[in-house]
């Protein structure tokens, strides 16, 4: 980091020093022109909040990392499939459980299938369930909370009430039903987790919304006439986004998590479907034979949980003012 | 001349590093508090009045950064001090009072534990000692059956009463200088006048040396001897209290007293506002920083910063209207009449 | 003008009460906070009526009771001869245009995630009053104009600006309606001395040029007396005193307004000096228990037997200078 001078000095003219002191040339002493004097102007240069959350993520290395990993893996989700000559569920019984090397970079797992096309796969599915999760739940969250929020009284004792008694249910309650009446797929994951995922989104945004309702700016919205769906969406939800934003990156790497762990125990995709959980229980069985089938999935699972998480450290210390120095 | 004064204060500048770049708030200023001596720092938000005091007491954020030639205080070089000297000065010798004393009490404990703790520490007094000191302290400024009030919580005291009780905490080591931020500002009107009158009373009875942080005229000249006007984080002005309200040198001391309404006046005379609005001291003028909305800006004001110029002992001005050359503008604002 | 010439806008009887504490499981007991109680004015066309008292007096309320930002619970508010307490939003929205309103702290009355252009030029939008966005352009450079800011100020955001500046872009984010009444709440309390002489004169100057009336609410009385034509006084959610500007000054009658003019601290070092000071003895009380009869009374210095029981009613002591109080006569 560079040396900041904390006392910079400002340079008065020559004619001030020296044996011209008391001999100061006359037309300084005339008016100065009303043009001339710097009145109201503002010299700063104008930063736009987003500019300056984007200053200030620039500058934190942890983010930064968070950002290059989730590309690498988006790069990997997207072409790592079609990179290869193999398919996911392309079984080939000459090459078993091979060891990484130049025809299988990942090697191959015991029914000679290319683990790093699985492992691509796999991000297709985690980072799908991951962002659809949380894009849902933010939606709904939202709205709901900044409904419940925004009107307050009986609407949002009501409509928090629903809130807290959803939340009793234990959540893999309602992933084990949808599962089981849907069927073990990528669509009932994602369903299972839309429907109980926005309660906390709900809650953070209502207290957010509360906080700033009686802010005069949302008084000046009313008296000059803004309806209240325009209050909400215009003055509640941009000036609470921060916080939302921070909570729902936060939740990407939970739902993602929440797939493996669900797929690794057996109740989320089912086989020859490849995720990250299921090939992280692929694995189990033969973990100290061939360690690479556990390490290249949980590597993975990992670096994503980890990315996601340094992200939402950097947004939460980039969006929140008052950590603002 | 350090001797004599209480505090001495020479070519302070306080920076405080932000997101954006350095803030010079304090730009190089010097001062001095005698013993026994009401003075008033004036200025506009942001003029570095109060970051001034808080320099001299370190008691600013790490982002800050404070330099200064000398800075004595009853004959100590505060620069010289460990932070521990410091804090032990804090209290003792000099006492505070903020703006809001909501937010100065601590809520956890009683109004008693709070005026007992300076007690015990710098005055070595038992519990017993303190607590009985403590109730004459509250008596003395006004509290009415202190015995009570101090088991009481600041949650339970009315905005005045905290005041009152910050004043008690203040004064009960009994300071030499008692540095007071705004301390009317957050009262009402009609309690403003009863903190002023019992801080007067204070300064008589105790002779403490009085440093009062404003922005309002009416509290300094309800209180001060002498005046200290800031701006852009230079002193623009000193004088006597007297000097300042009727033979104002500088325009933007001027410049206030015109701004606002007399109360007390029988006319009702029309404000004039001094134009446009204060520098942004992260990038401040190179000259004088009231040049863009003084009406008797010449060029040099934009150009060089003005010395400050003696007009008598007690009265000096940093304004280069006071430069002998300068007679030419001057006596075109005689014209005018000021 | 007064009661006789034309008004603008009546308050009568008007009450605010805010139920406290009725949220609660465990008491039924709705506790009421009388924030505005029997309060009648009335506001002449092009007249600026000033509202002093000290914080919790109801003074604020009272002007976002008027702004329909609360819904008055007793009494009615006429606004150019039509009963406006109880209409819907729907019903009310044509007179929002009319009636607008500045907030005191200019830092949070901005919302800080809108440039300037978007905050003035919201409320054209909302009520049609341009067609396109070239005129909306033109309409906002107007505004930004009248104010004194500049043109270059228009895509910058609130926390770029001074509080002066700040609260000159309320201002003109109120004019963009070209309202006919503006309540201006303590405009002037949250700003540096220097500058609540610029908005003052602001506000002085558009009421002459767009024949504006104004409800002035602050606790400063020196400037109250100065942009007011008439002056209410307020105390704990009454009104005890109300007169023509020069009349009140002159001719203080309530107790209360005396000692509020005696504590106001002039900026004059020789006439501070002299000024003789009645100190009110302790502190306001509290809202929720306000005292009985006269609320002043526990802190009056003429307060007699008959200011316990009896509410004092405002009235009448000649040329329309109205006093609650029991000793008035």
């Amino acid at each position: 980091m560079k040396k900041i001078d904390m006392f910079p000095e400002q340079p008065q003219p020559e004619y001030l020093s020296g044996d011209g002191a008391n001999d100061l040339p006359d037309d300084l002493f005339d008016a100065l022109p009303e043009g001339e004097k710097q009145s109201d102007i503002i010299n700063r240069p104008s930063i736009s909040y987003w500019a300056n959350v984007y200053s200030k993520l620039k500058a934190d290395p942890l983010a930064i990392a968070g950002f290059v990993i989730i590309a690498m893996m988006t790069l990997l989700a997207v072409f790592g499939p079609i990179a290869r000559p193999y398919s996911y569920d392309e079984q080939n019984y000459s090459v078993i459980n091979q060891p990484p090397g130049p025809e299988h970079w990942f090697g191959t797992d015991k029914f000679g299938r290319d683990l790093f096309v699985r492992v691509a796969y796999g991000a297709r599915i985690s980072l799908t369930v991951g962002l659809v999760a949380a894009a849902v739940n933010m939606v709904i969250g939202v709205f709901y909370g900044g409904a419940a929020g925004y009107f307050g009284g009986a609407a949002d004792m009501v409509m928090m009430r629903f809130v807290d008694i959803m939340s009793a249910v234990p959540s893999l309650l309602y992933i084990i039903l949808v599962m089981v009446t849907l069927g073990a797929n990528v669509r009932s994951i994602l369903l299972a987790m839309c429907l109980f995922y926005w309660l906390d989104t709900a809650r953070i945004v209502r207290a957010q919304i509360l906080s700033i309702k009686n802010q005069d700016f949302v008084m000046a919205a009313r008296v000059i006439g803004e309806s209240d769906f325009k209050i909400l969406t215009r003055h509640l939800i941009p000036n609470s986004i921060g916080p939302i934003i921070v909570a729902v990156t936060f939740l990407i790497p939970q739902a993602i998590f929440y797939e493996a762990f669900l797929s690794f125990i057996g109740i989320g995709i089912s086989v020859p479907v490849a995720s990250w959980g299921t090939l992280a229980n692929d694995s189990l069985s033969n973990m100290s034979m061939y360690p690479h089938l556990m390490i290249f999935p949980a590597t993975a699972i990992s670096l994503t949980i980890f990315a996601f998480n340094f992200i939402g450290d950097g947004l939460r210390d980039a969006l929140d003012p008052r950590l603002k120095k | 001349m350090s001797d004599e004064q209480l505090l001495d204060v020479k070519n302070l500048r306080t920076s405080f590093l932000t997101s954006g770049g350095v803030v010079s708030a304090v730009r190089g200023i010097s001062f001095s508090v005698g013993h026994g001596e009401f003075i008033g720092i004036v200025g506009e938000s942001g003029c570095g009045k109060s970051v001034t005091m808080l320099s001299i007491m370190r008691l600013l954020a790490g982002n800050a950064s404070v330099k200064a030639d000398s800075l004595f205080f009853d004959g100590r070089d505060l620069l010289k001090l460990s932070s521990k000297e410091i804090r032990k000065i804090h209290g003792s010798d000099i006492g505070m009072i903020f703006q809001d004393p909501m937010t100065s009490l601590d809520p956890l404990y009683t109004i008693g534990d709070q005026i007992m703790e300076p007690l015990k520490i710098h005055k070595k007094m038992t519990r017993r000692e303190a607590r009985r000191k403590a109730a004459e302290m509250l008596d003395m400024v006004g509290i009415s059956s202190p015995g009570q009030r101090l088991d009481q919580y600041p949650h339970e005291f009315s905005g005045g009463m905290r005041q009152r009780a910050m004043i008690a905490i203040a004064m009960c080591c009994d300071p030499k200088l008692l540095i007071a931020d705004e301390p009317t500002t957050a009262l009402d009107v009609t309690i403003q006048a009863q903190i002023l009158e019992l801080m007067m009373e204070m300064k008589k009875k105790f002779s403490t040396a009085t440093a009062l942080i404003t922005h309002d005229l009416g509290v300094i000249a309800s209180s001060c001897s002498r005046v200290v006007v800031m701006y852009g984080g230079l002193i623009m002005e000193i004088g006597l209290s007297e000097d300042i309200f009727y033979r104002p040198l500088h325009p933007y001391t001027n410049g206030l007293l015109n701004s606002i309404t007399r109360a007390g006046g029988k006319e009702r005379g029309k404000l004039i506002p001094i134009p446009g609005s204060p520098p942004d001291l992260m990038n401040p003028p190179v000259g004088c920083p009231f040049t863009a909305r003084c009406e008797y800006a010449m060029r040099i004001c934009a150009e060089a910063r003005p010395s400050s110029t003696y007009v008598s002992e007690n009265h000096s001005a940093a304004c280069w209207l006071l430069h002998a050359k300068a007679s030419g503008m001057r006596s075109g604002i005689a014209r005018h009449g000021r | 003008m007064g009661d006789n010439g034309e008004f603008l806008l009546k308050a009568e009887n008007l009450n605010m009460f805010f139920e406290i504490g009725a949220a609660s499981l465990f008491s039924k007991e709705k506790r009421l906070l009388k924030a505005v109680n029997d309060v009648s004015f009335s506001i002449g066309r092009g007249e600026t009526f000033g509202l002093v008292g000290e914080s919790g007096c109801g003074k604020t309320t009272v002007g976002r009771t008027i702004a329909k930002l609360y819904r008055a619970t007793g009494g009615r508010i006429i606004f150019d001869g039509s009963d406006i307490t109880k209409m819907t939003d729907k019903e009310f929205f044509p007179y929002r245009r009319r009636i607008q309103m500045i907030f005191q702290d200019p830092y949070t009355s901005l919302d800080p995630r809108q440039p300037v252009s978007e905050i003035i030029g919201t409320p054209l939008s909302v009520h049609g009053l341009v067609s396109n966005r070239a005129e909306r352009d033109e309409r906002i450079k107007e505004l930004i104009h009248m104010v004194g800011l500049k043109e270059d100020h228009i895509n910058r955001y609130p926390h770029e600006f001074s509080g002066g500046q700040r609260q000159r872009i309320g201002i003109a984010r109120a004019l963009a309606l070209m309202p006919e009444f503006i309540v201006c709440d303590e405009p002037i309390s949250a700003l540096d001395v220097s500058i609540q002489a610029q908005i003052i004169n602001i506000l002085s100057e558009f009421q002459e040029r767009f024949k504006l009336t104004y409800l002035f609410i602050s606790h400063d009385l020196s400037m109250v007396r100065h942009i007011s034509h008439r002056v209410g006084v307020m105390y704990l959610g009454n009104l005890v005193e109300t007169a023509e500007v020069n009349e009140l000054f002159g001719n203080m009658i309530h107790p209360y307004t005396q000692s509020l003019m005696s504590s106001v601290l002039i900026a004059d070092p020789a006439a501070a000096k002299r000024q003789s000071r009645i100190i009110l003895e302790g502190d306001v009380p509290s809202p929720l228990n306000p005292p009985s009869g006269c609320h002043f009374r526990t802190r009056c210095r003429c307060a007699s037997d008959i200011c316990s029981c009896v509410t004092p009613e405002l009235t009448d002591v000649g040329s329309g200078h109205m006093v609650a109080c029991h000793n008035a006569d």
